[in-house]
C-alpha cells in the first residue's frame, strides 16, 4: 500500500480505476513526462496494483482487480464498522425529524 | 435494531497517512450536526451494536474534552477520548480521537457536513501521525472480530473439558 503515498501514483491509480490507458494516455492526462510516469508505473507493478499487456504497439496499464479485492477484503470490517454506527445514527435522525414535524404541527393549530 | 439504510458507507484511503469515510444521510445538516454534539443523542448511536455508551465528558467548544466508555458489560468496558479543535456549526468539527488501551495512537478527524436538496453528505476524514497507526485502526476491526471468535473458543474448551472431567468419575 506504500506504493500508494506518492500523490501522482495515487492518481495513476484513480485513473486506471476508470479505464485501462496507455503510458501516453496517462502522460497526457496527467501533464507529467513519460519517464517519470514510466518509472511510477514500475513501482505500481512491482507492488501488484497495475498489469501491463502489449496491444499492438501500445502498452495498455490497468488495475489489477486482486489487488483491489485485496484492499476492499482489508478495508471491510472497518467499513462495517462505520456503517453500523451510521445506520443507528440514522435511527435518531429520523426521531429528530418526527419531533421536529409534531413540533411545527402543534404551533399551527 | 437500525434498519439496512439505503446509503452505504465508503471508505477510502486518499494517503499513507488517511483514512476518508463518506456517507449520505436523509436529513438537513442542521439535524445531523446536532446528533453529533448532543450527549444524550451519541450515546444512542456511536458506539457498535449491542453496546451501552456512556458520555464521560463532552466539552463541546474548541479545547474542550471528550470521552465516552463503551462496553457490553462492565467487563469489557474501554474508553475513546480526545479533544476538539474547532467547531464550526453546522458545517465542521475537528477533534482528536483516542482509543484508551491503545493510548498515544492520536487521529486528528475532520467531519464535514454539505447539504444538498435536503440531505446530508457527511465526510470524516481521519489524519494518522503514521501509516502504521493508519493500518493500526483499520486492522483494530478485524482484531475485534478475531477477538471474539477466540473468546468464543476459549469457552467452547472450557465447556468441553468440563465435560471430559464429569464424564471420567
Amino acid at each position: 500500500m506504500s506504493a500508494l503515498a506518492e500523490p501522482n501514483r495515487l492518481q495513476i491509480v484513480e485513473l486506471l480505476r476508470r479505464k485501462p490507458l496507455a503510458v501516453g494516455e496517462i502522460v497526457e492526462r496527467l501533464g507529467l513526462h513519460q519517464p517519470q510516469v514510466s518509472k511510477h508505473l514500475r513501482v505500481l507493478s512491482e507492488a501488484g496494483l497495475v498489469e501491463v499487456r502489449p496491444v499492438g504497439q501500445l502498452r495498455i496499464y490497468r488495475i489489477r482487480a486482486q489487488a483491489l479485492k485485496e484492499l476492499d477484503t482489508w478495508l471491510d470490517p472497518y467499513r462495517r464498522t462505520w456503517d453500523e454506527r451510521f445506520d443507528q445514527l440514522d435511527d435518531v435522525l429520523r426521531d429528530l425529524k418526527e419531533k421536529d414535524k409534531g413540533k411545527r404541527n402543534g404551533r399551527r393549530k | 435494531m437500525a434498519a439496512a439504510s439505503e446509503y452505504k458507507t465508503k471508505v477510502t484511503l486518499p494517503s499513507d497517512r488517511e483514512i476518508l469515510i463518506t456517507r449520505e444521510f436523509d436529513a438537513p445538516r442542521d439535524v445531523v450536526f446536532k446528533a453529533m454534539i448532543d450527549p444524550a443523542l451519541i450515546s444512542r448511536w456511536w458506539g457498535p451494536r449491542g453496546h451501552t455508551t456512556r458520555v464521560d465528558k463532552m466539552e463541546v467548544r474548541p479545547g474542550g474534552a471528550w470521552r465516552y466508555i463503551s462496553g457490553t458489560s462492565a467487563a469489557d468496558e474501554t474508553a475513546f477520548r480526545g479533544e476538539y479543535r474547532e467547531i464550526k456549526t453546522p458545517e465542521r468539527i475537528v477533534q482528536t480521537f483516542e482509543w484508551e488501551p491503545m493510548a498515544g495512537h492520536i487521529s486528528v478527524d475532520t467531519a464535514t457536513l454539505t447539504e444538498r436538496d435536503g440531505r446530508t453528505l457527511l465526510t470524516v476524514r481521519s489524519l494518522f501521525a503514521s501509516k502504521e497507526d493508519r493500518d493500526g485502526m483499520v486492522q483494530s476491526g478485524m482484531e475485534k472480530g478475531l477477538a471474539e471468535t477466540h473468546d468464543r473458543f476459549a469457552e467452547l474448551l472450557a465447556e468441553l473439558r468440563a465435560e471430559t472431567r464429569s464424564g471420567a468419575r
